[in-house]
């Protein structure tokens, strides 16, 4: 007999796209929290301006600071890692992915619902905040889990439909991430120009590369830490996995993988915004984009990922009726499609 | 482990006769198992605990806010049922599918066992789950119980019996699998030398009766689905479980539509159509359009695209009626109308409290009998005569003399027991067995089915929302050249 492709459901394909983003939100709010405890052993700063940005590049300063008022480390990785409310903490992204990937059980392999099964009943089990010496083990344990999770998705799953909902949904965070930590870091590291090229600079600058698992690679590119570099780098890269770059080309791929259109080509409205942003980093230059100012240019580009977002929504699942919630400064899954995921 | 302080407690033991001597078909089991070290069961059981929570085999618990997901505790002391007597059951089993499958489809036409006064008009009339609104359907090759779980007792009298039909939507067929799975990944040793029956291809089987049903305008590759009420549904894992083992979707009612009297589901690349529906819904809530009209669970039109032969639907909807426990008692009798035998596996006495004489004793001997509302299930609604209270037995009274169509009851029967791990020993606990049968082309039972069993010392209450767990059941092999 010969196979048959089985069509996707919309709402699996909308649950296994955002089981792949709250995965890679988890990996990277994990590894942001990791690098800040590394870097404050270097560097003590005074709390607020060492974790402040944490909770910047999360989009959630307002919410945190009616909660919680000052940054500490404790209240910071309270709210990152364990506030049941906050919706894009690891404990609310694990507990949303997994709650997706319950939903679509049948669709995923079971080594993939084990693994993020397993996480889950791991931070299930960790409610309360461990003692600090734990603190960067519970962190790299997490990170560990996700990359083990994409490896066992890539390696037990068939690449079909199904699993480029996942891999869009991871590459589309994935991008958010990168370029969120940049514009914060930049924002916040650049007025210190008394410090540019002493210790202090280049470790915060080292510290911004490794929130996204980029230190060692780019060094092999670059060499010498700058900022100007860390820019193109972090943007632009056509080979390093966490670039923007490199994350909307793949997930570009993805998008006409699911659709069959041919690339450079669209059929429907997210295909046409990602293709528009996608040849528009194939093209930027890194002058170009501090000519623009680098906030302008990384807003902007939010902007655009946010669209595309939402047109994929609209084209691929849009025919389940939705609520009206306003999309907030984070992405996250419309209630009508989570069950009892975030907002 | 040693079995030297076991006690049958002269209640029958599954595995030990009533001198205490291991039966023929457990001797080999029992030798493994006494072999073993001190501490190896409990190490076995343990890790296959650790096993089920790890792969998400749970059920929800309903009434519990939290949401919790818990295990089905499982025993690792398998229950084991030979040649011979899983070979009566199968023909028992057979004859009274197919006789209630007769009943169905009468009832729903022209009701034939009602002209000749073999069961009161008035019974089926006030049964809860017949449905007017199915008469006159033709489901494709004239099936209405494609999938039943048949729930089966041994008394202490060894006499097998069945106790409930589970005709509608009957669950628990993942948990036979997983535990055959779970067992052998974690007890590898004991199937040595055992020539145990294998349960694994159920699934296919499911699937080729469900694709036996397709309706006649279907390629030979029908489109199936299993339609579940959505993850908060306490039997949500076998849901995704069947639809991954089957590789079919599970969809939800808000997946589907219907649209020119024919049943689409929303995909990724617009509507596609779909021919059969394992639905795991029941009839109230399957289309607002027809049943409740407040349901959400369901899918508007479901009904009537189903009665124009354009959707197939398993089970058929309305094949409660039979489920009613009054229904139950007439079963011996449906068997000799419809198949002109006499029934292999008897039911338990039923006494029918609407009938003035049955009422009265039973109302006279609460304290001894085993009361049960005739519409419920899971263990609610019932009386266990010698278990209850004063206060209980007043209430039953009361409920039985105002409302007597709607309750039954049947001597307090002493379950069958089989070893059960309780700590660092073995105990007896009591078990019953639920096999599944398949109903499409031909008949087809699953060779052994759930065994569930009483964790709790002393109770008698199998069922998974009260303290219920369940063990792997073997169904033996014939030996060669002998004929079970």
């Amino acid at each position: 007999m010969t196979g048959v492709t089985r069509p996707l459901l919309s709402r699996v394909a909308d649950a296994l796209y955002w089981m792949g983003r709250y995965m890679e939100r988890a990996e990277s709010v994990a590894r942001f929290i990791g690098v800040n405890l590394n870097l404050q052993l270097d560097l003590p700063l005074d709390p607020a301006r060492q974790w402040q940005p944490l909770i910047d590049t999360s989009g959630d300063t307002e919410v945190f600071k009616e909660r919680y008022g000052a940054a500490t480390q404790d209240s910071v990785i309270e709210f990152l890692a364990y506030d049941t409310e906050n919706p894009n903490s690891i404990y609310s992204c694990l507990t949303s992915a997994r709650e997706n990937a319950r939903s679509v059980r049948e669709t995923i392999s079971s080594e993939m619902w084990a693994q993020v099964n397993s996480m889950y009943l791991q931070v299930q089990s960790q409610r309360e905040m461990p003692d600090p010496e734990w603190l960067p083990e519970v962190f790299r344990s997490i990170r560990l889990g996700s990359h083990m999770f994409q490896g066992v998705t890539d390696a037990t799953m068939s690449h079909s439909e199904a699993w480029h909902f996942v891999r869009l949904g991871r590459k589309l965070e994935r991008a958010d991430k990168t370029s969120r930590i940049l514009d914060v870091k930049y924002f916040m590291l650049l007025p210190s120009l008394r410090d540019v090229g002493t210790p202090y600079d280049d470790i915060q600058w080292s510290a911004v590369l490794r929130s996204v698992s980029a230190f060692e690679m780019y060094r092999k590119k670059y060499g010498r830490i700058a900022p100007r570099e860390i820019v193109e780098f972090l943007v632009l890269d056509r080979e390093f996995p966490r670039s923007v770059h490199y994350c909307i080309r793949t997930a570009d791929e993805s998008l006409h993988a699911i659709t069959g259109a041919p690339m450079g080509s669209y059929r429907y409205p997210s295909e046409q915004y990602i293709g528009l942003l996608r040849s528009e980093l194939d093209f930027m230059s890194v002058e170009s984009i501090i000519g623009q100012g680098i906030h302008e240019y990384l807003d902007a580009l939010q902007v655009k990922m946010n669209t595309i977002d939402s047109s994929v929504a609209n084209d691929f699942v849009a025919r389940i009726p939705q609520d009206q919630t306003a999309p907030s400064q984070s992405q996250s899954q419309s209630q009508a499609q989570a069950g009892r995921s975030s907002r | 482990m040693q079995f030297n302080t076991y006690q049958t407690e002269n209640f029958h033991d599954e595995m030990f006769d009533e001198k205490g001597v291991a039966r023929p078909e457990a001797r080999l089991l029992l030798e493994t198992i006494q072999s073993l070290e001190d501490g190896q069961l409990e190490r076995c059981q343990l890790s296959a605990e650790r096993l089920l929570l790890q792969l998400g085999i749970t059920f929800n618990v309903y009434g519990d806010s939290s949401g919790t997901e818990r295990i089905f505790p499982f025993d690792l002391i398998p229950r084991i049922v030979d040649a011979k007597e899983w070979d009566w059951i199968e023909r028992g089993l057979k004859q009274r599918i197919h006789a209630l499958n007769a009943f169905i489809d009468d009832i729903y036409h022209d009701q034939k066992i009602l002209k000749d006064r073999i069961i009161p008009e008035e019974v089926i009339h006030s049964a809860a789950f017949y449905r007017s609104q199915c008469m006159g359907i033709n489901p494709p090759g004239g099936v209405w119980c494609h999938i039943t779980g048949t729930d089966l007792v041994r008394h202490g009298d060894g006499q097998i019996y069945v106790l409930e039909d589970n005709l509608r939507v009957p669950s628990g067929v993942s948990y036979v699998l997983e535990n055959r799975d779970l067992m052998k990944r974690t007890f590898p040793q004991v199937f040595e030398g055992l020539r145990v029956r294998p349960v694994d291809d159920y699934p296919s089987k499911l699937l080729e009766t469900l694709s036996s049903i397709a309706p006649k305008g279907a390629t030979d590759n029908p489109t199936v689905v299993v339609l579940t009420p959505g993850i908060f549904n306490s039997a949500y894992f076998e849901h995704s479980f069947l639809a991954q083992k089957m590789g079919v979707q599970l969809v939800e009612g808000r997946d589907l539509a219907v649209q020119d009297n024919f049943v689409w589901m929303r995909t990724t690349k617009g509507l596609r159509k779909v021919d059969v529906i394992y639905r795991r819904i029941d009839d109230d809530f399957l289309d607002p359009k027809t049943f409740r009209a407040d349901s959400v669970l369901g899918v508007p039109g479901l009904v009537e695209a189903y009665r124009a032969g354009n959707v197939s639907l398993a089970n058929a909807p309305g094949n409660g009626v039979a489920d009613d426990k009054v229904v139950y008692a007439y079963v011996p009798d449906m068997i000799r109308y419809y198949e002109g035998e006499d029934a292999i596996l008897p039911n338990v006495p039923t006494y029918l409290c609407w009938r003035d004489q049955d009422r009265q004793h039973v109302l006279q001997n609460l304290d001894k009998l085993v009361v049960k509302a005739a519409n419920e299930a899971g263990g609610y609604g019932m009386l266990i005569g010698p278990h209850s209270t004063a206060e209980q037995r007043e209430d039953f009274h009361a409920r039985i003399t105002a409302n007597p169509r709607n309750y039954i009851a049947q001597p307090t029967l002493a379950l069958s027991r089989v070893p059960t791990l309780v700590d660092d020993h073995l105990e007896g606990r009591h078990v019953d067995l639920r096999p599944y049968i398949l109903y499409g082309k031909e008949i087809n039972v699953l060779p052994g089915g759930l065994t569930r069993v009483a964790l709790r010392k002393g109770s008698l209450v199998v069922n998974s929302s009260q303290g219920g767990g369940s063990k792997d059941t073997w169904v033996l092999a014939a030996a060669e050249g002998s004929k079970a």
